[in-house]
């Protein structure tokens, strides 16, 4: 099963689509290939409505597509769901945490639920909530626990049967700063232990941060994919340098413009805005031909996947 | 995965997900037994004890001046029980999954169980009888020991009595999901006036069948009710001096709202957990 897709792929997607019916139907996936190798860290980045829940829910057997295969751990999900289950892990965006139960109960039953004997699902539980600390929440009900260590207990939970690939969806919608720093250090941990990743979102830094390859979404079509330094250098994205200068010098511009690498030279209140590729040593280039016009300081912003998905959509992501 | 394995497999996610119901089922063993009590303790009260022993409560007993014929209690006790059973599926399966869909989505989680989908649903089906048959286990002494004219109870064949408690609390747990996945989880609070209390009263809960023959119409119409034959197959297992339905026609057309309700429960179920 599953040789027509990528080799040595732990999830591959090929031809995906999903329509929604309706006036108009919704076509909330619209062909989308791509393999996820065993190991790394896979994000789907992109605006709300831009398909990657859908693309998600479709891999983790919760919704039927439209048209398309996905192939995990040489299983076809859409053929064999019960089956493919037990090589995947879900943590969605919303809490699913069973309220009657205990946060020690929840993952215990999940032990159970895949097959394992008690014993097993009890060390097994007691390995979690040691690993995740959540050691002194066993006995707490989910009511009790706060958004981010309810999204702990979540994690634990989806990987408590061992699955080959944790699929998180939208993993830091609703976490404080400190609790989406503590889920990416859980997700990095995850990572060396050889869990494959696969995690939408919609915050460029979380992509930037995690993932080791991600594609760009959008209207349910994947606009590029890459590492994330690839795509940053990729398409027309620009470091852009800000100096500051003690007075405006009138063929600063001019020379500015003709480094090698800079794209465009703008004044600024302060000085000048200089765009451009991202090259090695024109930082260098830059500092010496604008210290003898007075430059008094200088800010560098590297090209980031916001700048990418602009590039690519003309829009902002969070529109 | 060969067969075997696969069947195993699943029995053990079955088993799990129904050893987490009773778990939870046991902590909460007192609401549940209130909930079931309740309604059977306060009718056998007003109509079987306070109402005999009012002054000239006589006229007013639904059975007054029927002299020889049967106690009222005694028709109460297995049209009680049917009310017991079906009302327990309802609150173990239609109430629940109400709050599933429409707040918590628990049941996305269950539905990640390494089993078929729809078992998720035929596990609460299953899990609803047991509850129903703990219910109707309550009702029997209840309706047995209040009433101040003990009812006249016979059990002439236990193969029936079992067969008919059975299939009546699995048809209530399916009667359960189809009412809890088909109806829009804010609106689940009308299905007591609009399904419970019509089934309820016109499930010949409150009188044997037989005695609609003044009115055909209403006594065929009823027909569609899947508590007429809880009530009536309770009947010939419990009261058998009642009059009462065929035994087999019961057991045959419990088994038909059973698969009914069951296929349309599941396909329900699927339609709501499966984008």
């Amino acid at each position: 099963m599953g040789t027509e897709n990528g080799h040595n792929a732990i999830v591959s997607i090929r031809g995906l689509r999903k329509t929604y019916d309706g006036k108009p139907p919704v076509r909330a996936v619209d062909g989308i290939d791509l393999d996820v190798h065993p190991g790394e860290i896979y994000g789907l980045l992109g605006p709300n409505g831009a398909g990657k829940t859908t693309t998600i829910s479709i891999c983790t057997t919760r919704a039927l597509p439209t048209a398309g295969s996905v192939v995990i751990d040489n299983i076809d999900v859409v053929k064999h769901p019960s089956a493919a289950r037990r090589s995947i892990g879900v943590v969605p965006q919303y809490n699913t945490l069973d309220r009657s139960c205990t946060i020690w109960e929840n993952i215990h039953f999940h032990c159970l639920f895949f097959g394992f004997s008690r014993a097993e699902a009890r060390a097994r539980t007691q390995q979690l909530l040691d690993q995740f600390h959540l050691a002194e929440k066993a006995n707490s009900y989910p009511a009790q626990l706060s958004g981010g260590l309810a999204q702990r207990v979540q994690i634990a939970r989806a990987i408590a049967h061992r699955p080959k690939v944790l699929f998180l969806d939208e993993p830091s919608a609703g976490l404080d700063p400190q609790s989406r720093i503590a889920m990416w250090e859980i997700v990095q941990g995850l990572h060396r232990e050889g869990i494959t990743v696969v995690l939408t979102t919609h915050y460029m830094e979380e992509a930037d941060e995690l993932c080791n390859r991600l594609a760009i979404v959008d209207h349910g079509r994947i606009l590029v994919e890459d590492t994330p330094a690839a795509l940053k250098n990729s398409v027309g994205a620009q470091t852009i340098y800000e100096l500051d200068l003690h007075e405006p010098v009138p063929d600063l511009q001019q020379k500015l413009g003709m480094l090698s690498g800079v794209t465009a030279v703008e004044d600024t209140p302060r000085g000048i805005r200089v765009l451009a590729r991202t090259c090695d040593g024109l930082i260098g280039d830059i500092v010496s031909t604008a210290q003898s016009s007075g430059l008094r300081d200088m800010r560098v912003t590297e090209p980031t996947l916001e700048t990418v998905f602009i590039r690519l959509t003309g829009r902002d992501l969070r529109e | 995965m060969a067969t075997n394995a696969r069947i195993v497999s699943y029995a053990r996610a079955f088993a799990g997900l129904f050893m987490r119901d009773l778990y939870v089922l046991r902590r909460e063993m007192f609401p549940f037994l209130i909930r079931v009590a309740m309604n059977p303790i306060l009718f056998l009260f007003v109509f079987t004890y306070i109402m005999p022993h009012m002054s000239g409560g006589a006229t007013l007993s639904p059975t007054a001046g029927s002299g020889a014929g049967p106690s009222f209690s005694t028709i109460l006790l297995p049209g009680l029980m049917a009310v017991g059973i079906m009302f327990s599926g309802i609150a173990a399966v239609a109430l629940p999954l109400a709050q599933e869909f429409g707040i918590t989505r628990e049941i996305d989680d269950r539905v990640m169980c390494p089993l078929p989908t729809g078992a998720v649903a035929i596990e609460k089906i299953c899990f609803s009888a047991v509850q129903s048959a703990i219910a109707a286990a309550i009702v029997y002494p209840l309706a047995y020991y209040i009433p101040s004219t003990k009812p006249i109870t016979h059990v002439t064949s236990w193969p029936f009595l079992i067969a008919v408690v059975i299939l009546a609390s699995l048809t209530s747990g399916a009667l359960g999901l189809t009412i809890g996945t088909t109806v829009k989880p804010q609106q689940i609070g009308l299905i007591f006036g609009v399904v419970v209390m019509p089934i309820t009263f016109l499930g010949c809960v409150y009188y044997p069948w037989a005695l609609l023959d003044k009115m055909p119409i209403l006594q065929h119409g009823v027909l569609l009710n899947p508590i007429v034959y809880m009530s009536e197959g309770l009947r010939g297992a419990l009261t058998p001096a009642l009059p009462h339905m065929n035994a087999a026609l019961v057991l045959l057309m419990l088994l038909v709202f059973l698969s009914l309700l069951t296929w349309l429960g599941v396909k329900g179920f699927l339609r709501r957990v499966i984008g």
